[in-house]
């Protein structure tokens, strides 16, 4: 019997009780495995950017989204795509300075800290979601786009709102990256 | 095959008047035809075909995301930036090509 030509990927739903959950455990067990507040965040982010390597493939796979002419459109396909694809929220955008290439993302709603209250005693300067700040900078360097982000405000360290700044440094040069692997 | 592509990508871009668009689609001798598609994070999918061969963008596109990221990508063992080794994804790119419309039995 032949093989069926492969059909377009199905998208199973999962719970994301199920998912929360799950990335809570992550945070718990980082937590127990490294005392100080900056190794924890530090490691989030490095498994942020492993995934966001691969992840921007899938992004671009289903989005089709075309070459971006400048840093604020990136920042909006960031909030308004990506976001909506894979957590259903959509972020707002600002400028953060004249030169235009420091953006926010203000997050009014975070499903992953749906079940978080506050952030455990003496863990007061974890960065609980720094995942994803990991992901969107391992996603960016694969479109040759070095960038700093991090996590300006924190709803669970008492702020106002989240927060999560994104400063572009420089567009990486195609050639000098390929030769690094 | 990497210099000749980059090299016809970036004078196709200096040559174009204004936006891009999809850049550098296909160039054609008198025996062969190429194809290419590439992504932002600079994945290249090289097709050569015969000169009978009409534009197969979209053919390029599937093979990206429904082969190479969801088989390739999306497996964490898998290492990228290195020859794929899947068997699973060269049987299933093997039997995607064998099914398109102009590929032809005789020549394979």
């Amino acid at each position: 019997m032949s093989r069926p030509a492969p059909r377009k990927p199905e998208y199973h739903k999962i719970n994301k009780d199920l998912f929360v959950l799950t990335y809570g455990a992550l945070v718990a067990q980082l937590c127990k495995d490294y005392e100080k507040d900056e190794d924890v965040n530090a490691y989030l982010d490095k498994m942020g950017y492993g995934i966001g390597t691969r992840l921007v493939e899938d992004f671009l796979a289903r989005s089709c989204v075309g070459r971006c002419h400048s840093y604020s459109e990136i920042t909006d396909i960031i909030a308004q795509v990506a976001f909506k694809m894979y957590l259903g929220i959509t972020p707002s955008v600002t400028c953060n300075n004249s030169s235009r290439n420091e953006f926010s993302l203000i997050l009014d709603k975070n499903p992953l800290v749906e079940f978080v209250e506050e952030l455990p005693a003496g863990r007061s300067s974890l960065c609980y979601c720094n995942l994803l700040c990991g992901i969107i900078r391992g996603a960016l360097e694969m479109v040759h786009l070095a960038a700093d982000v991090t996590f300006l405000q924190d709803r669970l360290k008492g702020d106002s709102v989240t927060e999560i700044g994104i400063t572009f440094l420089k567009k990486l040069d195609e050639k000098k990256y390929r030769r690094k692997k | 095959m990497y210099g000749m592509l980059f090299s016809i990508r970036s004078f196709v871009s200096k040559m174009s008047p204004l936006d891009m668009k999809d850049g550098f689609l296909a160039f054609q001798t008198s025996r062969y035809k190429l194809h290419y598609y590439e992504t932002p994070t600079g994945i290249k999918v090289v097709m050569n075909t015969d000169l009978g061969v009409g534009p197969i963008r979209d053919v390029l596109h599937h093979i990206y995301s429904a082969l190479y990221v969801e088989l390739v990508v999306k497996n964490p063992l898998c290492p990228l930036g290195q020859t794929v080794q899947s068997e699973l994804f060269r049987s299933r790119l093997d039997s995607y090509i064998r099914s398109l419309p102009f590929f032809s039995a005789r020549a394979g």
